[in-house]
């Protein structure tokens, strides 16, 4: 089709790799471009004078912000392997776990890993909650899209990688498999998966950067 | 279609009115639940456990919360008057406004002292854009309504009473003469008219309310 397509992105960034994962799943060609945050490209602020943030996808020229605006300009411009369900109820519902993934659920867990004592464990007792919800909505399911990875699964699928990161550093459990076995066989499934498992990025580097105060 | 449609929604809450103009403009009969966001009844919580919140639109017994999530429900369920641009590039554009929009002008409202001048930069910026998007323009959909004026439709009467009890100025009409003259347009269109609240009504929640807020705000890392 003689298209254009670059991904503006850090090698951590949980918020591009959704990105990444949603190009591979669909075989959309394209050219990532790796920024350090330190010291921001003139292009990286040139496409995204608002935020000043990745990932920003640039399809012909035209760039795009904002990670779950992203995947839906994704899914709207590329049909094939589509990440969002056909039937509007389902696909309403999906955006609603997928911002209820950032807003509360990424917050929750975060709070986890950066508190202390009675903070943490109250902090705990909040992701507990929301990752019940979760679980809730996880059940008979194998992904989050059903058979296959959808929306919602990119969405949350950081936490899949991530929350372990955390809990080999704080020597708590987070998701612990017994409370959670649809969510913690989800999160198994997930990181399995080949387009998944062949985008993290590198475990011990994340541990570094996640030990290191900052 | 002929199901039931159903709206929880306040008149507290201006993220429910959005969905009103939605459903009006559309021609969808719907029924109108009240809530009172200060004394919340078991309909909430049965439809909305996650947040407990409105609006929430019940369609055919199925709730769904969350303003923006239900605005596109709407405009995907019911294909009058559509609300979205056909262009994926342009819907992106309607979408990440609309979001950024709704973060930068609250988090200005509820900002204090020097938080609250930092926060004003977001928030003006994000007037700005509107102001440059609607320049030549009646409504950000064209010379129809569109996603994006719903979305912001709350600023031509509810900025007003944010910024007296937030107290700051962001809607200058000097500053920014066609979003103005849009706030002007946006207020008369029937389906809007229809539904505005007093304004006293309004004051008196949001100053309530930001006490509120500022509170569990400070209890955030």
């Amino acid at each position: 089709m003689g298209e254009e397509v670059k991904l503006f992105r850090t090698w951590s960034s949980r918020f591009a790799l959704r990105i990444v994962w949603a190009l591979e799943i669909k075989g959309i060609e394209y050219e990532a471009v790796f920024e350090d945050l330190s010291n921001k490209s003139a292009l990286l602020l040139q496409y995204n004078p608002v935020h000043k943030k990745v990932p920003i996808l640039v399809h012909n020229g035209r760039p795009v912000a904002e990670s779950f605006v992203i995947l839906e300009y994704i899914d709207e411009t590329w049909k094939q392997t589509p990440l969002l369900p056909e039937d509007p109820y389902e696909r309403a519902m999906a955006r609603f776990w997928a911002k209820f993934g950032d807003d509360k659920v990424l917050t929750s867990v975060w709070n986890v890993f950066i508190k202390q004592g009675k903070e943490q464990e109250e902090a705990l007792v909040a992701a507990t909650e929301n990752l019940k919800f979760l679980e809730e909505e996880m059940k008979g399911k194998k992904f989050f899209g059903g058979d296959r990875i959808g929306y919602v699964d990119l969405a949350l699928g950081f936490l899949a990688n991530l929350i372990s990161i955390f809990e080999e550093i704080i020597g708590l459990k987070i998701v612990d498999e017994e409370k959670f076995p649809s969510l913690y066989s989800w999160m198994q499934d997930f990181a399995e998966a080949p387009i998944i498992r062949g985008n993290w990025p590198p475990r011990d580097k994340m541990i570094v950067k996640f030990q290191s105060p900052s | 279609m002929g199901e039931e449609v159903k709206l929880i929604g306040s008149i507290q809450s201006l993220f429910s009115f959005r969905i009103e103009w939605a459903l009006k403009l559309k021609g969808v009969e719907y029924e109108y639940i009240k809530e009172d966001v200060r004394n919340k009844s078991p309909l909430i919580f049965k439809y909305n456990p996650v947040h407990k919140k409105v609006p929430v639109l019940v369609h055919g017994g199925k709730p769904l919360p969350e303003s923006l999530v239900i605005l596109e429900y709407i405009d995907e369920t019911w294909k009058d008057c559509p609300l979205l641009p056909e262009d994926p590039y342009e819907r992106a554009m309607a979408r990440f406004w609309a979001k950024y929009c709704d973060e930068k002008i609250w988090q200005a409202y509820m900002a204090e002292g020097e938080e609250k001048e930092k926060a004003m930069g977001p928030a003006l910026e994000s007037l700005a854009f509107l102001e440059k998007e609607i320049k030549g323009k009646k409504f950000f959909g064209g010379e129809k309504i569109g996603f994006l004026d719903l979305a912001v439709g709350w600023i031509p009467h509810w900025l007003n009473v944010l910024e007296e009890v937030g107290s700051m100025k962001l809607l200058d009409a000097e500053k920014f003469p066609s979003l103005h003259e849009w706030a002007e347009n946006f207020i008369q269109i029937p389906p809007v008219k229809e539904c505005i609240p007093p304004r006293e009504e309004l004051v008196s929640y949001f100053h309530s309310a930001l006490i509120y807020l500022r509170s569990l705000s400070a209890n955030k890392p």
